[in-house]
């Protein structure tokens, strides 16, 4: 499938050639201190297409998307910057977009962003001015049209010519409207979807199904996101604590079925099984690979599910 | 209605340190509905604070009077006579324009609050209140099944259930409905689906608390 290019993305390019796709993502830490960045960095490099700088994800205060996402980009990184309607206003939003972008951010992510109740401030004051479906019309009509929410004219060299990526979530409920919802997404102008991590494959067949019936598939790539259990610990954590995440049974008994020292192997195995299925699966173009503070595995598993080398532009 | 309830007695205690003469004003408005400060707990209050006073060796004297409304200047006027008593502190159990408004009618009088406002809502079950409304000035619930996502969706969003809807319950906790778990269920029960495909248009926040604290003048009611 080749669709117009709209944008200087790498990851647009890669989605456009047909080629299947694999992106990581990189949370900035909990300070000021470039060095971690750049260790991360070190792993993902060569090895995804883009990755994804979280933006204060679970309400947990760290360092900014963008600033983490430049310094990811200055080592030659490109970098697909979340971010979240929980924070900024509209006002704040067509900012960021517009100095992002004139700082070379060229891949968006549009979030609603995890309620603070969860994080580190749960005293804090909410925004939720706009939301994420809100947000990818937002950076649409500021590309597109040249034009900022209030009607204000943006010159064409000033237009933010940004990829414009979404989550979706096929595991939270109900289960039958999902679909619908991420109709919503592509009618509001999204070009890429990465999935929440899967588990329940049963569950994300149903799912791409009823978007490649719903022509879904032809006006947006979409990609699996794919996190391997490091433990059982983790297995059961994920089944019980994370809301809109389900973990069926069997991937919990193969994680606990093996000895505790080769249970992270076993993870690592579950997921490449994963992601053979997903190049074969209809209306799938890429993975997205969220390897949470294990971003040093990142080199492992793309060779082990052989998605290196990752292709190349002039 | 305006649901509120009692301050923790530690705090209202801490309002009247030292004083002798207090006074609590009850509302017989939206407060007395829902069991926060109406005739009944004044009463409760007013004994406690006595009790608390003679248990403390301390000469205290707690009186009480209940007003029609606390947000009407016609009932405030009406406790001059207790005001022309001097009370050391009163103690309002209306909602927080109660004791705005008795500050102002009586600006020399040490006014406290001692009910928190909580939220705009109704009564579930004997006991038991929910939030419904924030009051943002333009409402729009009938696209919604005749609920409203501003106030009863944690993130207030416009278009569908976010990620972290599981079960029925919002992310936030297992005591929260998720709203548009029940939107989106009675629209594809009801087989109405399409009418909730179109994206809803951002939301104009200036009828809200945004746009400035907020006043309705209606020029056919003014004298």
């Amino acid at each position: 499938m080749t669709r117009e290019i709209k944008t200087e993305s790498r990851l647009e390019k890669v989605l456009a050639s047909g080629k299947f796709a694999a992106t990581g993502e990189l949370g900035p830490p909990r300070s000021a201190d470039k060095h971690e960045v750049i260790e991360k960095v070190k792993h993902l490099l060569g090895n995804v297409d883009s990755v994804n700088i979280t933006d204060n994800q679970t309400a947990v205060v760290r360092m900014s998307s963008l600033a983490a996402g430049l310094l990811a980009q200055q080592q030659g990184l490109e970098v697909n910057m979340q971010m979240v309607c929980r924070d900024r206003n509209r006002i704040a939003i067509e900012s960021d977009i517009m100095g992002a972008y004139a700082l070379g951010i060229k891949n968006l992510l549009t979030l609603s962003g995890d309620h603070q109740k969860f994080g580190d401030h749960p005293q804090a004051k909410n925004v939720f001015d706009i939301d994420s479906i809100h947000l990818i019309q937002t950076i649409k009509m500021m590309r597109d049209d040249g034009k900022l929410l209030s009607g204000q004219e943006i010159p064409p060299e000033g237009r933010p010519k940004i990829f414009i990526g979404a989550a979706f979530n096929p595991f939270a409920d109900p289960e039958d409207y999902r679909v619908h919802r991420v109709a919503k997404k592509v009618a509001a102008g999204v070009d890429f979807l990465q999935s929440q991590c899967i588990y329940d494959m049963d569950r994300f067949r149903r799912f791409m199904k009823k978007a490649v019936d719903m022509g879904l598939t032809e006006k947006a790539y979409f990609m699996a996101g794919v996190t391997p259990l490091k433990n059982i610990g983790m297995a059961k954590y994920m089944k019980n604590f994370v809301p809109g995440i389900t973990v069926p049974d069997e991937c919990v008994n193969r994680i606990k079925g093996v000895p505790k020292d080769k249970q992270a192997d076993e993870g690592l195995k579950m997921a490449c099984e994963q992601i053979e299925e997903f190049k074969q699966m209809e209306g799938v173009a890429g993975v997205h690979l969220m390897l949470i503070e294990w971003e040093h595995m990142v080199p492992t598993i793309v060779k082990m599910a052989n998605l290196i080398p990752r292709p190349t532009f002039s | 209605m305006i649901i509120a309830e009692r301050k923790p007695i530690d705090e209202i205690k801490s309002f009247i340190e030292g004083q002798k003469k207090v006074l609590v004003v009850g509302c017989r408005g939206c407060v007395t509905v829902c069991n926060a400060g109406g005739t009944k707990e004044v009463e409760i209050l007013a004994s406690l604070l006595r009790l608390d006073a003679q248990k403390e060796g301390h000469d205290v004297t707690v009186d009480e009077h209940t007003l029609e409304r606390q947000c009407d200047p016609e009932y405030i006027d009406e406790l001059v006579e207790f005001v022309d008593k001097k009370y050391d502190a009163i103690l309002s159990m209306a909602c927080s324009v109660g004791p705005q408004f008795l500050s102002r009618r009586y600006p020399k009088e040490n006014i406290f609050p001692a009910l928190n406002t909580n939220f705009i809502g109704g009564a579930l079950a004997h006991g038991i209140w929910a939030e419904h409304c924030q009051a943002c000035g333009n409402c729009i619930i009938h696209k919604f099944g005749g609920m409203c996502p501003v106030t009863r969706c944690s993130k207030s969003l416009m278009n569908g259930p976010c990620g972290g809807s599981a079960g029925g319950v919002c992310e936030i906790s297992k005591e929260v409905e998720c709203i548009w778990h029940l939107i989106a269920t009675k629209f594809m029960e009801e087989g109405k689906l399409e009418q909730f495909a179109p994206i809803q248009p951002i939301k104009d926040w200036s009828s809200s608390r945004d746009g400035g604290p907020r006043k309705i003048v209606r020029e056919e009611l003014v004298k």
